[in-house]
């Protein structure tokens, strides 16, 4: 019943979304502003529907109703109650559920935050989204159908990948979503500009705090993803550049542009064309992500669908859309008056342009490198891969610069800059980047890798201008800073962090295979491992080998770690569990191969300075990016323009004129 | 010609040369570490060169998978409906490594026809199987070889 039940609120839904679209497009094309107030309404519908469908899947899980295929092939009585739920986008059907209850949260924020827009903004924001929506929702009512039954029904489930038996499971992909979809947002005000033909100072106004909201999430999702990976796969990394990975990637790189260029379309009012296209750009590419993922086209942990009817429809969906808005583009764009005077290369648009071009080429660089295998195989020119390799020669030059840049920029300010404030602002920062990485890792671990002793540095660089620029600004003004400022430069230390992590995890790690005996010991990275053996350790549903290492610093002991094998019941999978010694300033990492001859196991040690920075770096750009956000600039209400007698007794076309 | 144009004129012809530079070093990287797959009969032809790095898919060998020595090296076999090649691999194993189940191993073959590998994939999931070595076990063709369990669940 329930499952039933979920399925009539999914077709409700698709009625509520096609309201939220249809109807306001047709009140703005014939000027009728009555029906552009179903927007809102539509879109809580909506969403409410959403939830509904959402919570029967929740429910059928929680409660083991295994005629429902979905769930049965996705969970066992023996799964703990949170994992159960975690399951419910643990695979093709719910997670495409959950990104639909997102996009309509998403929804619904812009309905409440909608006192911030003109109407005819709302609604017609409210319409696209509507769209998308739409789109989805058939796509899952026609191929993918969570609530589909079989009968009889089995006694157990088929069980959870036990992959995804882990708490990241709970957080990353709903972030990462929440990121994903949130770009459908700003997506949705470009449509809009592009339909009324205007992007002006309001207009940016109204889209970046969207923007930086899903880049927030996003940001958030791909450094919990990664976080999660390194915990959980038990291969002591951080990043692999596996398809999946490159397609969150991807948005979040043009996201991180389209940030930048919106902070001059606002600012400065240029770039007007440059940012709407972007803004389709970064959606369309959450869209292709989904795509990838969902199409069953990758070699991925990540892709689970390989029916080809959906890759289909959501590659002729994603046809739709992106065709579509750049047909509108094409024929709109030209329309955006340009700002007449040239942008100086010694200003902070200058410079903004510069970290455009390159966010962009790095995001075109992943983007040729996921794709082209996939076209390579369909063109017949034999099957080939990609790997980390290419990523990496290709991405670091092209990022680093970037990295450079943020130092500069930071000194820089709108319009001109004379080279000789630059120069006195600079130097400091500078040396002391200089001096303190150099010197610091001159003292602890030696200069020898000096791609790492550069990374360093440029990473320093970062953070000391953003200290830099927040140390001169409180100086130059009574003002309290705005929360934008302290935001823009907490997210800039993240990058230097993050920077640095990378650096010091790529130049100073490494790992050793061993092969080890109960009480035989490894000396590595300047500890001595001592393996005290193996005990049977039985979890809720698997059995567990669990292994005891004790990490030996000179004479002292310093942790105890227990790496283990679990072979889940259900499935008979095996899983590794990586055992960590965790620590701000490295962490040392052991995970079990197999067992070998008699009581000996093979063996694997990692050692991985400073990882915890790279995710430290990830945190700390999305808390920047909440706090820019929470700056109360962008969440003034529309009444403060217009004057109040107007607003509220004026007839309702002439106050929406007048607001126009 | 005026400032305006001369200073668009600079605009643009930076961009080209960054633009061209950003290509050629895709292009490098790309013929650098772009990875072929290669199967097991492909390499029993002959056809496959000696010392190239490539990906090579197929099922593991049931008997084959053995540890000479007490150390940490492996030897097996990976094969395909017509063909096996030997591997020679040393390290740790994924944890779905399993004889008769699908794995892709990179690395290069040596002068003997044997396979030296450097890192050994499987699926990440039981029932899961790369369209490549599906394809190496001409899966969905009449002269398919892939095991029972995999047949039932795609």
């Amino acid at each position: 019943m329930i499952p039933e039940l979920g399925r009539l609120a999914l077709i409700l839904a698709l009625a509520m979304a096609l309201i939220q679209s249809l109807w306001p497009i047709y009140g703005i094309a014939a000027n009728r502003p009555a029906y552009r107030q179903v927007a809102g309404p539509a879109a809580l519908g909506q969403c409410f529907m959403l939830a509904l469908a959402f919570a029967a899947l929740a429910w059928s899980f929680y409660v083991n109703d295994f005629s429902v295929t979905y769930v049965a092939d996705n969970s066992n009585t023996n799964l703990p109650w949170f994992y159960r739920l975690g399951a419910v986008w643990g695979a093709h059907e719910g997670s495409l559920l959950l990104w639909m209850v997102e996009l309509a949260l998403w929804s619904v924020a812009v309905v409440c935050a909608s006192r911030t827009l003109p109407r005819d903004v709302a609604a017609s924001v409210l319409a696209v989204m509507g769209l998308v929506s739409a789109g989805f929702l058939l796509f899952t009512l026609a191929t993918s159908n969570p609530f589909a039954r079989q009968f009889p029904a089995p006694g157990q489930g088929r069980d959870l990948n036990p992959l995804l038996q882990d708490p990241g499971l709970v957080f990353h992909p709903p972030m990462l979503y929440m990121g994903y979809v949130g770009f459908c947002v700003a997506f949705a005000f470009a449509i809009t500009a592009l339909i009324h033909g205007r992007v002006d100072t309001a207009w940016t106004r109204w889209a970046r705090p969207w923007t930086l909201a899903a880049w927030v999430f996003l940001t958030l999702g791909i450094t919990l993803g990664s976080w999660w990976a390194y915990h959980e796969l038990g291969w002591g990394g951080w990043w692999f550049w596996d398809p999946v990975e490159n397609a969150s990637f991807m948005p979040w790189l043009v996201g991180t542009a389209l940030i930048h260029s919106l902070a001059v379309t606002e600012k400065r009012g240029i770039f007007q064309s440059w940012t709407v296209l972007l803004a389709i750009t970064a959606f369309a590419l959450s869209l292709l992500g989904t795509f990838l993922v969902r199409s069953g086209v990758l070699v991925s942990v990540h892709a689970f669908a390989t029916d080809p009817s959906r890759g289909i429809y959501i590659l002729a969906f994603f046809a739709v859309v992106v065709g579509g808005s750049l047909l509108l583009y094409a024929v709109r764009a030209p329309k955006f008056t340009a700002g007449a005077e040239p942008v100086s290369p010694l200003s902070r648009e200058g410079l903004l342009l510069l970290n455009n071009l390159f966010l962009v080429v790095a995001a075109a660089a992943v983007l040729i490198g996921t794709l082209y295998p996939i076209l390579a195989d369909g063109l017949g020119l034999g099957r080939l891969s990609v790997g980390p390799p290419y990523f990496n020669k290709v991405f670091v030059p092209l990022t680093l610069p970037l990295v450079v840049l943020i130092g500069v920029g930071a000194a820089m300010a709108w319009k001109r800059t004379r080279a000789e404030v630059l120069i006195s602002r600079l130097w400091g920062p500078a040396i002391i980047a200089i001096v303190a990485g150099v010197g610091l890792l001159g003292l602890t671990v030696g200069v020898h890798a000096l791609g790492a002793v550069a990374g360093c540095v440029l990473g320093l660089w970062a953070i000391v201008t953003a200290l830099e620029e927040l140390w001169r600004r409180t100086r130059g003004s009574r003002w309290m800073l705005s929360r934008q400022i302290i935001g823009m430069a907490l997210a800039h230390i993240g990058v230097g962090i993050f920077v640095i992590g990378v650096s010091l995890v790529s130049g100073y790690g490494g790992e050793r295979d061993a092969r080890m005996a109960p009480d035989e010991t490894v000396q590595y990275a300047g500890h001595v491992f001592v393996f005290r053996g193996v005990d049977a350790v039985p979890g809720p549903n698997y059995q567990a080998r669990r292994a005891t290492f004790d990490i030996y610093d000179a004479d002292r002991r310093i942790a105890t770690i227990h790496p283990a094998k679990r072979r889940y019941d259900q499935s008979g999978q095996q899983m590794t569990e990586s055992g960590i010694d965790a620590g701000l300033f490295g962490d040392l990492y052991v995970s079990l191969g197999e067992r070998l001859d008699g009581s000996a196991w093979s063996v694997r040690i990692y050692n991985r300075p400073f990882v915890r920075w790279i995710w430290a770096g990830g945190f700390f750009a999305a808390l920047g990016g909440l706090l820019a956000l929470s700056d109360k600039r962008y969440w003034r209400r529309r009444g403060k323009r217009a004057s109040p007698a107007v607003a509220s007794l004026g007839p309702q076309p002439a106050r929406d004129k007048a607001r126009a | 010609m005026t400032r305006t144009r001369r200073r668009r004129l600079l605009l643009v012809t930076c961009l080209l040369v960054g633009l061209s530079g950003a290509c050629a070093l895709m292009l490098t990287a790309f013929k650098q570490d772009m990875l072929y797959f290669h199967e097991p009969s492909a390499i029993a032809a002959g056809n496959v060169p000696i010392n190239t790095r490539f990906r090579v898919g197929g099922l593991v060998a049931t008997g084959s998978v053995e540890r000479p020595g007490n150390g940490l090296s492996v030897h097996f076999a990976i094969s395909d409906c017509h063909a096996t090649v030997p591997v020679r691999y040393r390290g740790t194993l994924p944890d779905l490594f399993r004889e008769g189940q699908g794995v892709i191993a990179y690395g290069k073959l040596d002068g003997r026809g044997a396979f030296v590998a450097d890192r050994i994939l499987a699926k990440h999931d039981s029932t899961y199987m790369s369209p490549d070595t599906a394809r190496a076990l001409n899966a969905g063709t009449s002269d398919a070889c892939m095991p029972a369990n995999m047949q039932a669940s795609r």
